[in-house]
C-alpha cells in the first residue's frame, strides 16, 4: 500500500463536480449523532469520499452498505490512517447513487463477495493521503513555509520549527482553493497508527441507543404503509381478486395488484394485515403447483446419474477410480435455506411527477435506481436513493430483479403517495430467493498407502447467476461459477480429478447466500476429504497437511487451527474434535469444533477455535466478530436450517420451525489471525463454510456416525448413530 | 382513546384495542428503537418493559396496556451500566435485535445483579441475533453487572 500513486485529475474533479452539482443534497446521514448536521458552509471537500469542515467535521463517504460488517468503521479507518486523524472522530455517510461511488471492480454500486475492503482500500487511502497533502500545501501557505517544515498530525498540521498548528477546519477553505496533488505518498506499514488496530466500531453508539436508522424506520409525511398477498406458491397468479371485504377494514385505502401480486395498503401496518387476511385472491399456481422436495431429490439424483459440464480435470478420474486399492463413494445434500436477516425487508418509496425518493437498506443500489426510473418513466438522476441500515443482509438485500424495491415504488406510484411496504417474517420464509438446494455425488480412489489417487465430484444445482446482470462474467460453457466454486478448485493435491456440474431446472428464486457457493461445497469436501483419512486410517488433521503441499497459506492456518485447538490432546469424556479448512473470497480460514450429542441426538459445540489468513488487514477485533458471525450463521444451517417443499409451498413460516441459534447454543469462538504481508482478502463471508463439516467431522469422532445430509438434525443424528 | 405511559411520558392512542403495542409505539409514538422482527413473539426484538418487567409488544395488545407504564430502549439512560458495557464490548453487528437485547439484559440485572453464565443463558435464549454476537452480549451482561457494584444506577 506504500508508494507513490499517480492519481487521475480528472477524477477529482468528476468527483468534485458530484459534490458541487447537487446529487449530494438531502443525503441521508446514517449516524443518529450526524442526523440533521448540515455541512458548514466552507468545507473541503477534495473527492467523493471526503469531506473537511471549517468546524472541524470530518466526514467520510462510504459507498458500502452497513449490514454489521463493519463496513463503517473499517472504510473510515483507511481514510483517517492517511488523513492523520483519529477514526473516532470521523462521521459516516451513506453515499448517494453516483458513479463514483460505483464498485471498484464492478460498475456498479454493490456491497458483496467480501470485497469491501479489498476494492476500497487503494482508492480510500489515496483520498486521505490526497487531502492531508492539500491541508499540509495550506497551512505552509498561510505561515509562508515550505510544506516539508510541516507535518499533519492528529487534526491539525504543526510547523515543525516553530511549533505553530492550524486545525484541518481552520485550513478547509484554505485547502479548497488549491489544486489535488498529481500523485500522492501513502505510508509504509510500518508508519500504520490505525490499520490493523481493533478500534470501536463507529456505529456502535447509535445501536444501543435506538437511533441508528434503518429501512423500517423510515417515517416521511403523509406516508402510507403496505403489505403484499404474495402467490402461494413461485410463479403463480392472481386470477381473480375479491377486494370488498379488504376494503372495508377501517385503515385500508387501496388494494393494488403490482407485479409482487396484491398490495394492500394502510395508515398502519397492523390495518394492512388485517386488510390482506380479508382479502380473498383465486391463484393461477402455475408450473410449480406440485413442487415437492422428495421428488426434487429425486429428479437431481437421476440428472446426476449422466455425466455433467466439467467444471475442472486433471488426469483420468474415471481410469484412476477403477484401479485403486480402495474406492469409496458417497452422497451429500444440502436443503434450500432462507437468509432471514433480523430486520425484514422493506422499502419507502416516494413517487412524484418530479421525481422519486427511495429509502431502502440496500446491497445493490445502482440496479435498485435503475429499476425506479424504469418504473416511474423519470430520469436517473431524478430518482434519490439513501441507503439506510441494514439489519443484516447475507445477500438477502442484494438482488438482480430490485423485487424489494420495485414493489414500493410502483404502489407509490400507484396511489400517489409515499408508501413504506413491509414484509413479515412469514414472507420473508415463504418468499423464495433461497441459497439453492444441492446434490453431490462423490467418489474417490485410494491407493495402499490411503493416499487419494482419484477424486470426482458431480453437483447437481440451480443457477443463482443465470438471468442476471452478472451472467456474462459468472456463466461459462453451462457452468455457474457459484454453483462449483470451492469444489472445482479444491486445493488438496489429487493426480486424477473431476468437478462436473448439472444445472438444475430453475424456478425456486435462487440467491446469493453468506458465502455462496462455498455454504455448500466446503461441507462437502471436507467432510468427504474427512472419510478418506478415516478409510485410510490416518489422522484427519495430517491427512489434510499431507496434500496441501503446494497450498502454503490453507496449510498455514490449518497448522495453527490445529495448535491453538490443541489438536490430538485429550478432550473430556463425551466431547469429539472435527476440523475442517476452506478458501473463499480471498481468504483462509481453519476451524476446529468441539461439540457433544445428548440421548436425544442433540448437538451442542462448545468452542471453535478459528485461524484466519486474510493477508494485511484493517480491523482485527471485526475480524474476530465476523468469526462468530460466520460461526453462528453457519452453525444455523448446520443444525436448523431448511427450506422445503410440498405441494408448491414453503412448509415453513417463522422462527420456530426455521429456527437459528439461540443465545445458549452459541459456542465459544477464539479467532487467531495470521500476520503476513499478502494481499487482502475478505472477511463477511468466509468464516461460514468451514464450520458445517468442522462439526459434522466432530460428530464422527465423537460417534463414528457420518451424517452427509444438513441439517445435522436429532432425528439425523440418533439414525445415523444407531446405524453406525 | 388507550392511555398509558412511556419512558415516564403519557400517551393516548386512538386504535383498535388489539393492535399490537409494538406498531402502537413505533407508528403512533414514533419510537423506532423498539424493533419488528417476527410478529409472534419468537425472537424479541421488540421486548420492552411493561412496569419494569420485560414483554414482547409484538403480541401484546395495546389494551392490556392502558393506564400501565412501558419504557423503550429510548427510556434508558445513556448512562446505563447496560448502554455502557455494550458500548465498552462493542456488542452490535447489524444492531437490529440489539435494543431487546439490552432491554431484556436490563430486566434481568433488576431481578439479578449477579447473573450466572445459566442465568444469562435462561433470560436472554429469547431473543434471537442473526450476527451470533451473543457471547459479546454475555461478556456485556457480566460487565454491567460488576458496573453496577461500583456505583452504577440500575
Amino acid at each position: 500500500m506504500s508508494g507513490s500513486t499517480a492519481i487521475s485529475r480528472r477524477a477529482f474533479l468528476k468527483t468534485g463536480a458530484v459534490l458541487g452539482g447537487g446529487l449530494i443534497i438531502g443525503v441521508h446521514l446514517p449516524l443518529g449523532a450526524a442526523l440533521g448536521v448540515q455541512p458548514p458552509e466552507e468545507t473541503f471537500a477534495p473527492n467523493a469520499f471526503l469531506r473537511i469542515g471549517s468546524d472541524n467535521s470530518i466526514t467520510v463517504i462510504v459507498n458500502k452498505s452497513e449490514m454489521g460488517q463493519g463496513v463503517y468503521t473499517a472504510l473510515p479507518m483507511i481514510v483517517a490512517e492517511e488523513l492523520e486523524v483519529d477514526p473516532a472522530v470521523i462521521r459516516v455517510e451513506a453515499a448517494p447513487v453516483a458513479p463514483a461511488y460505483n464498485h471498484a471492480l464492478w460498475g456498479m454500486q454493490v456491497t458483496g463477495g467480501s470485497t469491501s475492503v479489498r476494492t476500497e482500500w487503494e482508492r480510500l487511502a489515496q483520498a486521505g493521503a490526497a487531502a492531508r497533502q492539500m491541508l499540509t500545501a495550506a497551512a505552509a501557505g498561510t505561515w509562508q513555509v515550505k510544506p516539508a517544515e510541516c507535518r499533519a498530525e492528529n487534526g491539525q498540521v504543526i510547523h515543525l520549527p516553530t511549533g505553530r498548528r492550524l486545525s484541518y477546519g481552520r485550513l478547509a477553505d484554505a485547502a479548497s482553493r488549491l489544486q489535488p496533488p498529481k500523485s500522492v505518498t501513502l505510508k509504509g506499514p510500518k508508519e500504520q497508527k490505525v490499520i490493523g488496530r481493533g478500534v470501536k466500531r463507529l456505529d456502535t453508539p447509535a445501536k444501543v441507543n435506538g437511533t441508528a436508522p434503518f429501512g423500517l424506520d423510515v417515517a416521511v409525511p403523509g406516508m402510507l404503509t403496505a403489505v403484499v398477498a404474495r402467490p402461494p406458491v413461485f410463479g403463480a397468479r392472481a386470477k381473480r381478486i375479491r377486494e370488498d371485504l379488504a376494503e372495508k377494514v377501517p385503515g385500508v385505502k387501496r388494494i393494488l395488484p403490482i407485479d409482487a401480486g396484491v398490495g394492500v395498503v394502510a395508515e398502519s401496518l397492523p390495518a394492512a394485515l388485517k386488510g390482506r387476511e380479508a382479502l380473498e385472491i383465486e391463484w393461477d399456481e402455475g408450473p410449480l403447483a406440485g413442487l415437492d422436495s422428495a421428488r426434487q431429490r429425486e429428479t437431481y439424483a437421476e440428472m446426476a446419474k449422466k455425466p455433467g459440464a466439467v467444471a475442472a480435470s486433471r488426469g483420468n478420474a474415471d481410469a484412476a477410480l477403477e484401479k485403486a486399492a480402495k474406492r469409496i463413494d458417497a452422497v451429500y445434500t444440502l436443503p434450500y435455506l432462507a437468509h432471514a436477516p433480523m430486520e425484514p425487508l422493506n422499502c419507502v418509496a416516494s413517487v412524484r411527477p418530479d421525481g422519486c425518493d427511495i429509502w431502502v437498506g440496500t446491497q445493490m443500489q445502482t440496479g435498485d435506481r435503475d429499476a425506479a426510473a424504469k418504473i416511474t418513466g423519470l430520469p436517473k438522476e431524478k430518482i434519490s436513493l439513501r441507503t439506510m441500515f441494514l439489519g443484516g443482509g447475507f445477500g438477502r438485500r442484494a438482488v438482480p430483479d430490485s423485487h424489494f424495491v420495485r414493489e414500493a415504488v410502483q404502489l407509490s406510484k400507484g396511489i400517489g403517495k409515499p408508501v413504506k411496504v413491509v414484509w413479515t417474517r412469514e414472507d420473508d420464509i415463504h418468499g423464495g430467493w433461497y441459497r439453492p438446494s444441492s446434490y453431490n455425488v462423490l467418489a474417490a480412489g485410494l491407493d495402499r498407502a490411503g493416499m487419494p489417487l482419484a477424486w470426482t465430484h458431480r453437483i447437481v444445482c440451480q443457477s443463482i447467476i443465470t438471468g442476471t446482470p452478472f451472467e456474462g462474467g459468472m456463466l461459462k460453457n453451462g457452468i455457474d461459477e457459484t454453483s462449483v466454486e470451492g469444489a472445482a478448485d479444491s486445493p488438496y493435491e489429487v493426480p486424477n480429478f473431476r468437478c462436473d456440474y448439472h444445472m438444475a431446472p430453475a424456478g425456486v428464486p435462487v440467491l446469493w447466500w453468506r458465502s455462496v457457493g462455498h455454504s455448500f461445497t466446503a461441507f462437502v469436501k471436507e467432510s468427504f476429504i474427512d472419510e478418506l483419512a478415516h478409510a485410510a486410517g490416518h489422522d484427519p488433521y495430517r491427512y489434510r497437511r499431507a496434500l496441501l503441499a503446494k497450498h502454503p497459506r490453507v496449510a498455514g492456518v490449518l497448522d495453527l487451527a490445529a495448535e491453538k485447538a490443541g489438536w490430538g490432546k485429550p478432550l473430556p469424556a463425551g466431547r469429539g474434535r472435527g476440523i475442517a479448512v476452506h478458501e473463499s473470497f480471498g481468504s483462509f480460514i481453519a476451524q476446529v469444533a468441539e461439540v457433544s450429542v445428548n440421548g436425544e441426538g442433540e448437538i451442542r459445540v462448545h468452542r471453535v477455535v478459528c485461524a484466519v489468513d486474510c493477508g494485511r488487514f484493517v480491523n482485527p477485533e471485526i475480524i474476530a466478530s465476523q468469526m462468530e458471525s460466520g460461526v453462528a450463521f453457519g452453525l444455523s444451517a448446520a443444525l436448523h436450517g431448511a427450506i422445503t417443499f410440498a405441494n408448491g409451498r414453503v412448509q415453513q413460516s417463522n422462527f420456530y420451525d426455521y429456527p437459528i441459534i439461540r443465545m445458549r447454543e452459541m459456542p465459544e469462538v477464539e479467532t487467531h489471525i495470521a500476520r503476513n504481508g499478502e494481499k487482502p482478502g475478505g472477511i463477511g463471508e468466509p468464516g461460514v463454510p468451514p464450520i458445517a463439516p468442522a462439526v459434522a467431522n466432530a460428530l464422527f469422532a465423537l460417534t463414528g456416525a457420518r451424517l452427509r445430509t444438513l441439517p445435522l438434525t436429532p432425528e439425523r443424528v440418533r439414525e445415523a448413530m444407531g446405524k453406525g | 382513546m388507550i392511555s398509558f405511559t412511556v419512558n415516564g411520558k403519557r400517551q393516548q392512542v386512538n386504535v383498535p384495542p388489539d393492535t399490537p403495542l409494538l406498531w402502537v409505539i413505533r407508528e403512533q409514538i414514533g419510537l423506532t428503537g423498539t424493533k419488528f422482527g417476527c410478529g409472534k413473539s419468537l425472537c424479541g426484538a421488540c421486548t420492552v418493559h411493561l412496569d419494569g418487567r420485560a414483554i414482547r409488544s409484538c403480541v401484546t395488545p395495546v389494551s392490556a396496556v392502558a393506564g400501565k407504564s412501558i419504557t423503550t430502549i429510548e427510556g434508558i439512560p445513556e448512562d446505563h451500566p447496560v448502554k455502557q458495557a455494550w458500548i465498552a464490548e462493542d456488542v452490535p453487528q447489524c444492531g437490529w435485535c440489539q435494543p431487546g437485547q439490552i432491554m431484556a439484559a436490563t430486566a434481568l440485572l433488576a431481578e439479578n445483579p449477579k447473573p450466572d453464565d445459566a442465568a444469562i443463558d435462561d433470560a436472554m435464549s429469547g431473543i434471537l441475533c442473526r450476527c451470533g454476537t451473543y457471547r459479546r452480549i454475555r461478556k456485556a451482561i457480566h460487565r454491567a453487572a460488576g458496573m453496577k457494584g461500583k456505583g452504577g444506577t440500575p
